[in-house]
């Protein structure tokens, strides 16, 4: 199946039952096959006016106990930059997939790009944190599916999955374990009586318990900056404590949430730091490197945010130069510089997307690094 | 071993429907690993539309096809644009009725097939794709005979069994035929 068909069967099978969504290429076939499958599962989709009532009619399913999830791509992704802040500052656990597509604006749709990274991490206005997890095979699609869900009950986030089109049409073997070989994360409920239950009180680092609706809790949601009862507050003290809850339970757990899969860097003079489809272009170049005698490693960035900056930190004691292809015109290149301080020497591969890399230019750009080590950090070029 | 495989053909032919059953037949069925990616324009019927299916017993890293060794193409338009993509000395599989080949190089063996005639004496011309499936296994030999009819047999529309295994077989017997 292909990477749409397998983030839907990911959803159904983290225990997601509702979606709302607004068709848009090269994300449909997400909805389609929910469309038809949720409801032989008691689920639900809804086909909104727009990715505005879409990404918020997903937020009233939360509140009313269900797995929710919306599906987009980005002229629909920058429709819904006002929502993941509600999310996020209500603490919603939902799933936001966007199947990048080369922009700006409506741009090329049905081919691919990378060029929302920023946009995902950055959308919507205030401080926030969020989680975004990047695909790079239709297996990976329904394995990382599954993961956002777990993540978002845990930390109470929104997770964006930041599929690309080429990920996303991309037909291969997909293997769906049995139910009972897959971890599912459950909502996590308070077990605390209605009379002493404070909605949004949490230990320090995490998010608090959620309660089911109907059994006589009192609950309540805004986007005004509320105290532990859930009430607005316009305190600052009261202000400063929420918004650092928000920062602090993504990011002292940037290390639980975090997963990369990484090759041959303990001895490498050159590491390629890449994500999603790019990646697998990557690795080509770095096979024929290796062959040629460079020590060459690679990183890949399965979550993209949080930035994994304590494992860059860590490599750029030993690695010479880092190089990052990226299928825009450099996101997470800065991201990549910022976490690199100037150690070792910094390329960018950009690309203004529509395809994938030229294997032969990651290449070329890995012999060049491993003969200009160390260098001076380069302007994004 | 990697094959780098483009079908084409205009929207509406079946042309992905075949890529997809060579696909499967081939990472489902014979356990190698293949990966098949689509290009297409925003309009769903006509225009030209290819299926590009990489077949490896190692693991597929570049998702496109670059230098296809094999063209299986269904329409005028596509032969036109995918030919020159194509290896020196690459198999050219046509629709002897709608493409007719310009531009062949030395080195270029070409198989010639009436699929959509054979497909509307087996009662519908919508199997045209199958029949090109059947032939494809045959002249190619990269996915076994049993593995590609199991494959065509699940992957069409429940009722249409019979049918589109009667046109996958007069394809893959015109096949042998030839080669």
């Amino acid at each position: 199946m292909d990477g749409d068909h397998a983030c839907c069967e990911g959803a159904l099978a983290a225990g997601c039952r509702f979606v709302a969504g607004y068709p848009i290429t090269p994300s449909t076939e997400v909805v389609e096959r929910i469309a038809a499958r949720f409801p032989s599962v008691g689920g639900m989709f809804i086909q909104m006016e727009d990715e505005i009532a879409s990404s918020i009619a997903m937020q009233g399913a939360v509140w009313a106990g269900a797995k929710a999830m919306t599906v987009t791509s980005g002229p629909g992704f920058s429709l819904m930059m006002e929502h993941i802040g509600y999310a996020a500052m209500t603490e919603a656990p939902c799933v936001f997939v966007n199947v990048q597509r080369t922009g700006p604006s409506t741009g090329l749709p049905t081919q691919p790009a990378q060029a929302d990274m920023m946009q995902a991490r950055w959308g919507s206005h205030g401080d926030y944190e969020i989680i975004a997890l990047c695909p790079n095979s239709p297996q990976e699609c329904f394995d990382l599916t599954i993961e956002a869900f777990n993540l978002a009950e845990i930390y109470r986030v929104p997770v964006m999955i930041m599929m690309d089109e080429c990920v996303g049409h991309m037909t291969e073997k997909v293997v769906i374990p049995r139910a009972s070989e897959i971890t599912v994360e459950p909502r996590h409920y308070t077990t605390q009586k209605p009379e002493e239950y404070l909605p949004y009180k949490a230990e320090k680092n995490s998010a608090p318990a959620m309660v089911r609706v109907g059994n006589g809790y009192r609950f309540h949601v805004t986007g005004l900056t509320h105290d532990e009862r859930g009430y607005p507050s316009t305190s600052l003290e009261i202000h400063d404590r929420f918004v650092n809850r928000l920062i602090d339970k993504v990011r002292n757990n940037a290390r639980q949430i975090i997963m990369l899969d990484e090759t041959d860097t303990a001895d490498a003079d050159v590491v390629v730091v890449s994500y999603g489809i790019t990646s697998r272009v990557a690795v080509k170049a770095i096979q024929a490197a290796r062959k040629n005698g460079i020590n060459v490693g690679h990183l890949r960035l399965m979550t993209v945010w949080p930035f994994p900056e304590k494992r860059l930190h860590t490599l750029a004691s030993h690695v010479k130069a880092f190089i990052m292809p990226e299928l825009n015109m450099g996101q997470m290149y800065l991201e990549l510089q910022r976490c690199i301080e100037g150690r070792a020497a910094t390329y960018l591969i950009p690309h203004s997307g529509g395809t994938v890399h030229n294997p032969d230019d990651i290449y070329q750009k890995i012999v060049y690094a491993a003969r200009h080590p160390r260098k001076k950090k380069e302007t994004a070029k | 071993m990697t094959s780098e495989i483009k079908f084409g053909g205009f929207g509406g032919q079946g042309v992905i429907l075949a890529g997809s059953i060579i696909g499967r037949a081939a990472s489902i069925m014979d356990h190698k690993y293949a990966t098949m990616t689509q290009s297409f324009g925003p309009e769903a019927r006509g225009g030209a539309c290819s299926a590009q299916v990489i077949i490896s017993d190692d693991k597929i890293l570049y998702p496109y096809v670059t230098r296809p060794k094999i063209l299986v193409m269904l329409s005028q338009e596509a032969c036109n644009r995918y030919l020159p993509e194509a290896a020196d000395d690459g198999v050219i599989l046509i629709e002897e009725d709608l493409v007719h080949p310009k531009g062949l190089k030395p080195g270029m063996k070409v198989y010639a097939i009436p699929a959509t005639r054979f497909a509307e004496e087996l009662g519908s011309k919508m199997t045209l794709n199958v029949v090109m499936v059947g032939f494809f296994t045959a002249v190619t030999k990269l996915v076994s005979y049993k593995s590609a009819r199991e494959t065509v047999k699940s992957s069409v529309p429940l009722g249409t069994e019979t049918m589109n295994l009667m046109a996958f077989d007069r394809g893959y017997e015109y096949g042998q035929a030839l080669t």
